[in-house]
């Protein structure tokens, strides 16, 4: 059943999502702006993609973010979906409520207070802080996210397909490996890319937990435009909206055709 | 006892039910059980799943447990399968104690209820995957898969996932799966409850053959009574965590050993009374209801005078007379109340004066009648001494 689309309709659509995605466009467009100034059109060039290509402080603070990003969302992938199992499959046991709690906490706890927490913590055990320790700090705040991704698939799981692999001869860690994981596969990969972009994207904690010579690119960034913006900075934001919109797509491609199989 | 006919037939030199084949271990005193149950019982938290219960099944048999939902049938079978632990007793396969030993190292298979198929892999190797575990070589699991893929006819249908299979193709390459293995005893839960009538109906012969020609013991769960009598040498009807009756479907049907039998499996009338006279091979009953007095084949259980009984009538074994006929000793009289025509059979409910319904059943053997009975029509319901049932408890 179609409805007319009325003026109403059109108004809102339209209005909205200018709202959400006009910015990113004017953002867009005047990267490729020939002029230093950020708001006068000064004709089209890619001169600031190639400044950005030699900016080594930029470059270096790009590479400690996806490896902060890659190695935080890998250990949180790991013990989030460990955590995951452990809420669906012990229902009972004692100290529940209080351990699912804790799980979540990081997801409702302001950013300030994790990252001060955090770098307390580093400082009375004299931990060096640089790339590792803000590597533990994504990971101790992505890792909820994980466990609700991944539980969220558990609980809808037949653990009858478990109880048959184990009735063949299956013992319980290879049914784990070669039944479990496999169907729940999907939902471990949307927590690792969701944890991956979290850490990408996180300032507070990390210039909490951050040490001399380790900076990410958002702290990067942020320091930049407190100097004042140059277009080199929409050139970044640019590429770095192009790999997260490469990035959602194909994980939502991939979870599709998980769910409905080939034919 | 004057009205007591002694020269009643022996019933012992009669059979019962349908006779299938000879094969009956149970009432052989020498032959060993390949399953015991000893004194199980299963207890969760506020519940009594199975309740001491004893059980003795045989090799090669085709066994089935039946009761509603509730009744502790599948309790019975997950804990030989290794999946619950008695809370007490215990259960021997051969002359192994199976408790403590984990699900993947005893020698049963089981066909889930949901078939439980791995829905990442295709036929193909949902069927191997019992063999895979095993380490058998892969040629041989080739063999074995394809020799098994034949046994159910889904050989066309290797390469599937098994979303894209029928619910009849589904069921079968569950069963396919749980036998490659060729375990000691195949546990079945509810096969056929998945399918529709016709492909039941049509199943649970193909299942009796492969049985048969494979040699091996089936413990079939089941809820549907047609299925268990189609199917098993030896049904046990479950209540409440309890065995009420184990015996072939034919002496089930035919001689409940009570009420709660006689009413679970088909249908069945109750007429109350009491016991009047007890002669050598006959009882008089004393209807509740004051219409009269019953004579009833007297069973293996002894009954005195006074007692409180009801007596079992089948549908199929009444009667239907216009007239009151005069040489028999047992007529139950009243109005048609309802009809229900089957095609087959034709269901007649008659309301006695007492206002209780009794369901008469005829099989339609000719195509016109005469003068069909119709609503309302007075009614005489007769039957022989020896096809009421009598239930002391």
């Amino acid at each position: 059943m179609t409805r007319r689309w009325t003026l109403f309709d059109t108004t809102a659509l339209t209005f909205g999502f200018a709202f959400l995605y006009l910015p990113l466009l004017v953002l867009v467009v005047y990267s490729f702006n020939d002029s230093r100034l950020l708001n006068v059109w000064g004709g089209f060039s890619t001169r600031w993609y190639v400044e950005l290509w030699n900016d080594k402080v930029l470059l270096t603070a790009l590479r400690n973010s996806l490896g902060i990003a890659l190695f935080s969302a890998a250990i949180a992938t790991f013990f989030g979906t460990l955590a995951a199992l452990a809420l669906v499959r012990y229902t009972r046991f004692w100290g529940r409520p209080l351990f699912t709690g804790m799980v979540y906490a990081p997801m409702v706890m302001p950013e300030v207070v994790t990252g001060l927490s955090l770098l307390l913590f580093f400082v009375s055990i004299n931990a060096e802080r640089g790339f590792w320790t803000v590597t533990l700090a994504h990971t101790s705040f992505t890792m909820c996210y994980v466990a609700v991704v991944v539980q969220s698939r558990l609980v809808a799981f037949d653990r009858t397909l478990e109880e048959a692999a184990q009735d063949l001869g299956c013992p319980p860690l290879r049914t784990f490996f070669t039944i479990t994981l496999p169907l729940i596969a999907p939902s471990v990969l949307a927590g690792f890319l969701l944890a991956f972009t979290l850490s990408l994207d996180d300032v507070v904690i990390a210039s909490f937990v951050t040490g001399p010579g380790t900076s990410t690119l958002p702290i990067e960034i942020f320091n930049k435009a407190r100097r004042g913006l140059s277009p080199e900075i929409n050139a970044l934001s640019s590429l770095i909206l192009l790999v997260v919109t490469v990035a959602v797509v194909t994980s939502s491609l991939l979870s599709k055709r998980a769910l409905i199989p080939a034919r | 006892m004057t009205n007591v006919r002694t020269d009643a037939r022996k019933r012992d030199s009669l059979a019962i039910g349908a006779v299938r084949r000879d094969f009956a271990p149970w009432l052989d005193p020498a032959a060993k059980p390949l399953i015991r149950y000893e004194a199980v019982t299963k207890q969760y938290s506020d519940f009594v799943a199975v309740n001491n219960l004893t059980l003795n099944i045989y090799e090669r048999e085709f066994f089935c447990l039946l009761g509603p939902s509730g009744c502790g049938k599948t309790t019975l079978m997950r804990m030989l399968a290794g999946f619950e632990e008695p809370t007490a007793g215990r259960i021997l396969l051969g002359d192994q104690v199976v408790s403590g030993i984990p699900p993947y190292r005893r020698p049963v298979n089981m066909m889930f209820q949901s078939y439980a198929l791995f829905p990442h892999m295709n036929v193909e190797k949902n069927i191997a995957f019992g063999l895979v575990q095993d380490g058998v070589p892969k040629n041989e699991i080739a063999d074995r898969v394809a020799e098994t893929l034949r046994l159910v006819q889904l050989t066309p249908f290797a390469r599937r996932k098994p979303d894209q299979l029928s619910g009849g193709q589904r069921q079968r390459v569950a069963l396919a799966r749980a036998l490659i293995k060729r375990p000691k005893v195949l546990l079945l839960d509810e096969p056929l409850g998945a399918l529709d009538k016709k492909l039941r109906s049509e199943t649970q012969f193909e299942l009796m053959d492969l049985q048969v020609n494979l040699g091996m013991t089936f413990l079939v769960v089941t809820h549907d009574q047609e299925e268990a009598m189609v199917m098993a040498d030896r049904v046990a009807v479950m209540d409440k965590g309890t065995i009420k009756q184990i015996a072939p479907p034919g002496q089930v049907y035919e001689q409940p050993a009570s009420r709660y039998v006689a009413e679970f499996i088909g249908d069945v009338n109750i007429i109350e009374g009491k016991i009047a006279e007890v002669g050598e091979h006959q009882v008089r009953v004393t209807r509740s209801d004051g219409a009269g007095t019953l004579l009833i084949d007297l069973q293996n259980e002894p009954v005195s005078v006074g007692q409180e009984v009801a007596v079992a009538l089948r549908p199929e074994k009444l009667v239907l007379h216009r007239d009151l006929p005069t040489d028999t000793p047992n007529v139950l009289s009243g109005d048609i109340w309802d009809i229900g025509y089957l095609g087959d059979w034709t269901i007649y409910l008659v309301q006695l004066a007492s206002g209780q319904i009794v369901r008469v059943s005829r099989a339609n053997s000719r195509r016109f009648v005469e003068q069909p009975l119709t609503w309302d029509d007075k009614v005489h319901i007769t039957f022989a001494s020896e096809a009421g049932v009598l239930l002391t408890h």
